[in-house]
């Protein structure tokens, strides 16, 4: 047994899930290798290397991977993946991109968004929004997944792996990457924040965004938002946490002018804390929340940052 | 240019499901069904390519018993052309009816299909990735916007960091975010338009793929409950909760 992880990155940086997801391996038992597939990437695969419970960090450096297209990503997969009893991906948007493609490539089931794993071949995933929890078993000769990274410890950072370059993957035909714009923060990633502070339509613009940034300042948070600020033109969608949005399992998650509907509970209840601010003592964000204030976001903000 | 929308007839997004006490799946005995939110943007997309002139039909189909009919019919009302069914009792994963699509690809060739990113009820967000695999397209996932051009589609997608664009060779497969449109209503004389468009109904062993799963659901349990909490009358006994009782800010 021995399970191909795929290392989340941007070419740049290492990112938090891949020692995420190598702890959620060693829960199967194997050998565990890491994929650093990128371009420009050979400082990632010696960050790889330093993940505990690395066995092999492989290295495919070549343009086609630059942008991780599905299309190059999964035949790389797919050409690697039949020496593995599991495949492994970050259930981010990348992973969810590519997993199903190599999946049926090898003619196999893909487990989504696994959150436990208790044995090589019994899962714990989450369906309907997370108000239900499936536990699976796979037949499958080889089980290809993705992992929700926020459900799994780092493995620290103590090993001290070797790195084997392969001369593998090439253009697949059809798809062309264009352009990419991205968000540019300083505050820490969505899913990797120890701190989460979020906003509804309860801010009723995106300039009253302004009010949450002073207490992630201090906080060290990260900001989110709920689908109705998102869809108000308030913020960027990319910060959307919910269902269809990020899921994410801070230490403390503070949910400001946020009802709380089914759809944004499934992308936050399983952080360690929960705050809500709203002024609607009925709505259902209390029912989840640890603690609760009810009142004018607009008067409770600035006080809750001169106090911090 | 055709184009394929394969619908999923799943619970209302809004109701709050509950879990059956024998913990063998989700009890959906009188609840409310509706078309997934996200297979009703990737219709309307359709409907807005054709009325722009670029798609001169819209194929809706999807997979189930004879009750997703209603979902079918739900689409026509939207604007779609005509409906098939891929008529099965089995409640198929999304590998077996990525394999049904792909044969239904072969068959009607459409110039692009688009479908929902994932379905509400089992979250899995795979089948469109999946029929690309199968049927060798190229895929744009979660768009949020399709520009259509005489052989390629150029998709902007919502990924982790912000919004990436591809530009994939006709035929392909698009999955819709959320964002990529809003959908209209179905107005009453188009609702009984609906029930006029032909719909087909084809059983699923007519496409002779192997539909069994190597995937058992051993159980279905709800989620752990989070115990009740507490109301801070100000923000200060709130901060003080935080530094001394929760431990969360220092």
């Amino acid at each position: 047994m021995s399970v191909l992880v795929y290392a989340e990155h941007d070419n740049h940086q290492l990112k938090s899930e891949t020692a995420k997801l190598v702890n959620a391996a060693s829960k199967i038992g194997g050998d565990i290798h890491v994929l650093v597939a990128g371009s420009g990437c050979e400082a990632l695969a010696q960050a790889a290397a330093k993940i505990a419970g690395v066995a092999k960090v492989l290295l495919v450096d070549n343009e086609h991977f630059s942008h991780q297209l599905a299309e190059n990503t999964a035949d790389l997969l797919v050409e690697m993946g039949k020496d593995y009893s599991h495949l492994m991906a970050s259930a981010s948007t990348t992973g969810k991109n590519f997993m199903p493609r190599v999946a049926a490539l090898l003619d196999v089931a893909q487990l989504s968004d696994v959150i436990d794993i208790i044995s090589a071949d019994t899962f714990v995933r989450p369906i309907y929004a997370g108000n239900a929890i499936a536990t699976v078993q796979s037949q499958d000769t080889i089980k290809v997944m993705t992992v929700r990274a926020s459900a799994f410890d780092a493995s620290p950072e103590s090993g001290d792996a070797a790195v084997a370059t392969l001369a593998l993957g090439g253009a697949a035909k059809g798809a062309q990457f264009v352009a990419e714009e991205l968000t540019e923060s300083a505050r820490p990633e969505l899913g990797a924040a120890e701190v989460i502070i979020s906003g509804g339509r309860g801010m009723q613009n995106g300039e009253n965004f302004a009010l949450l940034e002073g207490i992630a300042d201090k906080l060290g948070a990260a900001i989110g938002a709920s689908r109705a600020a998102v869809d108000a033109g308030f913020v960027p969608n990319d910060m959307q946490v919910g269902q269809t949005g990020k899921i994410v399992a801070p230490q403390l998650y503070i949910a400001v002018g946020i009802s709380g509907a089914i759809q944004h509970l499934a992308g936050m209840k399983d952080s360690k804390v929960i705050v809500a601010i709203n002024k609607d003592e009925e709505a259902p964000i209390f029912q989840v929340a640890d603690y609760g204030l009810v009142g004018d976001l607009f008067e409770i903000l600035p006080e809750l940052e001169k106090s911090l | 240019m055709k184009i394929l929308v394969p619908v999923k007839r799943a619970i209302d997004y809004n109701v709050k499901v509950r879990v059956k006490a024998d913990n063998s799946g989700v009890d959906l005995t009188n609840a409310k069904m509706a078309i997934n939110p996200f297979c009703e943007i990737a219709v309307e997309e359709a409907v807005r390519l054709k009325e722009q002139g670029i798609a001169e039909e819209v194929v809706v189909v999807s997979v189930g018993d004879k009750s997703c009919q209603e979902q079918i019919r739900t689409a026509l009302a939207l604007g779609a052309d005509r409906g098939i069914q891929i008529d099965t009792e089995e409640k198929l994963e999304s590998l077996q009816i990525a394999k049904l699509l792909a044969k239904l690809v072969e068959k009607e060739s459409p110039g692009l299909v688009i479908l929902g990113k994932q379905s509400i009820d089992s979250d899995n967000n795979q089948t469109g990735q999946m029929l690309a695999a199968l049927t060798g397209m190229p895929q744009g996932t979660f768009a949020s916007k399709v520009e259509v051009s005489e052989n390629s589609v150029k998709v902007t997608r919502e990924v982790d960091g912000g919004l990436q664009t591809v530009a994939l060779d006709l035929p392909a497969v698009v999955t819709t975010d959320l964002r990529l449109n809003e959908p209209r209503y179905a107005s009453l004389p188009n609702i009984m338009k609906a029930k006029r468009k032909p719909l087909e109904v084809i059983p699923a062993a007519d496409f002779g793929v192997d539909l069994t799963s190597k995937v058992t659901v051993l159980k279905v349990t709800a989620p752990a409950q989070r115990a009740g909490g507490v109301k801070v009358a100000s923000v200060a006994e709130l901060v003080d909760k935080l530094k001394n009782e929760a431990k969360v800010i220092s």
